[in-house]
């Protein structure tokens, strides 16, 4: 990896900044603290907007001059004006949305672009996991039991390709993460923890 | 009224008369208002906060009228959330009220106090005055306004209206339009007030005041106020000052003493008419309406106001769904617009009371 300009963001994160163009206007769907869009503020230059469903991680994040309202993206996506966002990022969310393909058209009709990243279930440590336990795996990036994870919708890099070109939805860009660091694209469905990619209508 | 009227209030007298919605003139409005902190010699950062209902302009320090705490001391001060050790405060008393600004007990052009003579203002007229204190004042652009309900109906009409004055815009536990049902309590307060035989069609200021009418129309208005839970919590249904249930119309309840408390000190220092003229303006208050039908187009002209729009979970007044409407309609033309539901008990009054949340929020929005 050869960034232009380093972030201390998680390696998602990180990619996204470091793909995202300086000045752009970009909508952080589910943008926790503001980590992300404090650091495309102040090191390129953007135009963020945040929403975050939890009051206290708006809090902070409005404490930190971040303009970042409060919603469910699962619903208040809906209120922003067609392409009002020259980008639009979902990171790590997907899996925990009611409805995945209403959030995904959203984020595109919103946003002329889109940033989406989300854990991989197939990745081999998860299918091992199953596959020795029989039970649903708990690691690092899906910890919580399956009654009580936000994670109601899990996906494979596959399924989600799949899922794209259905809907007719361009991908741009994707990278692909194990153990904090980027990998290459081969063999992803197997050997990625999660992925980031970047899509347009 | 008489600790008001021993007290003398810091004013401006308006130089042009103020041209109201209603389409008439106000003219000779004179305007009360106290500073806090030094004002920067680029006078860069000034910021205005606007009263409540009943509020004054006394945000910060000692109230001399009351003696007691200015109503935001929490917010406003040196060290606190609004620093005045960085930032020059400025809070007037709204025109139609009854600490030093032009209102109903206000002497007219007659030489007799204006009384149901006074025009019937809007919250838009209320924010005209504002702007032209700050002409007065020499001071152009403010770093922010902010309010809390009925201020913070002034903080949004004053994006809406004068969008060039503010650069940020700090809207607390309020709405863009009275509801049926806030126009509703206001009315049953203003018929209590008509009800009092001493209010004499509103010319009563050489006689006693209609103290009975108003206490009531404070009474309920104190309800809505505050939320059912905390109530409960403050009062559920112990008795006052007594073992058992009276089998009379004593104040049994403590919640009924302490309503009855509210209703009585509030007689002491609010005028009557001032009540009916306020309330009015609070239910005329429709920014969609005053901007040709949807409240995106009020606010055109402040697409680079930062806003912050706070809403409090038991707050049944102005809701958090009448928060989202405005954060709709700053969404339509892409202001930069941050909300926040706060949890706190308190109900309506939350925004005056200890909600730490609102402090890191309010301290992190207005910027160090």
């Amino acid at each position: 990896m050869s960034a232009p300009v380093s972030f201390d963001l998680r390696p998602d994160l990180a990619k996204i900044a470091e793909r995202l163009p300086s000045g752009s206007r970009v909508l952080d769907v589910g943008c926790g603290e503001g980590d992300l869009m404090e650091a495309l503020q102040t090191r390129k230059a953007c135009d963020a907007r945040g929403m975050e469903i939890d009051p206290e991680a708006v809090a902070k994040a409005v404490s930190r001059g971040l303009s970042v309202v409060q919603g469910d993206a699962n619903r208040d996506l809906a209120d922003y004006p067609d392409s009002a966002f020259d980008v639009a990022i979902l990171s790590q969310t997907l899996q925990t949305a009611q409805r995945p393909d209403w959030l995904l058209e959203q984020l595109l009709r919103v946003g002329r672009e889109a940033f989406v990243s989300f854990p991989n279930f197939a990745y081999w440590r998860m299918r091992l996991a199953l596959l020795r336990s029989g039970r649903m795996p708990i690691t690092r990036h899906l910890p919580g039991s399956w009654y009580a994870t936000d994670n109601i919708h899990h996906l494979t890099v596959t399924d989600f390709r799949e899922f794209l070109t259905e809907r007719g939805v361009q991908v741009t860009g994707n990278w692909f993460f194990a153990n904090g660091r980027e990998i290459g694209g081969g063999n992803a469905n197997w050997r990625a923890e999660h992925a980031v990619f970047q899509l347009s209508r | 009224m008489a600790p008001t009227s021993e007290t003398t209030f810091r004013t401006v007298t308006l130089g042009t008369p103020l041209e109201l919605d209603s389409g008439r003139q106000l003219a000779d409005v004179e305007v009360a208002y106290e500073t806090f902190g030094e004002l920067a010699p680029d006078k860069s950062n000034a910021i205005m906060v606007f009263h409540a209902l009943t509020g004054d302009q006394f945000v910060a320090g000692t109230n001399p009228v009351t003696g007691r705490p200015g109503w935001w001391e929490r917010m406003v001060g040196p060290g606190k959330p609004i620093d005045t050790n960085r930032f020059h405060v400025i809070c007037a008393n709204v025109i139609g009220s009854c600490l030093g600004s032009t209102g109903p007990r206000t002497p007219g052009p007659g030489g007799r106090p204006y009384g149901m003579d006074f025009p019937v203002i809007t919250i838009r007229d209320m924010v005209r005055a504002q702007m032209a204190l700050l002409d007065t004042l020499g001071i152009e652009r403010l770093h922010a306004v902010v309010g809390g309900s009925m201020g913070g109906m002034q903080a949004l009409s004053c994006a809406a209206n004068f969008p060039e004055r503010a650069g940020r815009v700090l809207a607390i536990a309020t709405t863009a339009r009275h509801s049926a049902q806030n126009i509703a309590f206001h009315e049953m307060g203003r018929q209590a007030i008509m009800a009092d035989p001493n209010w004499q069609g509103g010319d009563y200021y050489e006689g006693a005041p209609p103290a009975k009418g108003l206490a009531v129309a404070r009474m309920a208005a104190h309800i809505t106020y505050l939320s059912e839970e905390g109530l409960t919590e403050k009062f559920g249904r112990r008795l006052q000052d007594r073992e058992a249930k009276s089998f009379g119309f004593d104040a049994d309840f403590q919640v009924e003493s302490y309503l009855r408390y509210q209703g009585l000190s509030f007689t002491d220092r609010f005028d009557a008419n001032s009540y009916l003229y306020i309330t009015r303006a609070m239910d005329y208050f429709d920014l969609a309406e005053e901007h040709g039908g949807l409240l995106a187009y009020a606010f055109r002209g402040a697409k680079d106001t930062r806003f912050c729009l706070v809403s409090f979970d038991t707050d049944w007044l102005y809701t958090t769904s009448d928060m989202r409407e405005v954060v709709h309609a700053l969404n339509a033309v892409a202001a930069p617009v941050s909300f926040v539901e706060l949890s706190a008990p308190y109900g309506h009054d939350s925004f005056l009371l200890d909600v730490p949340a609102l402090d890191r929020v309010v301290e992190g929005f207005i910027g160090k």
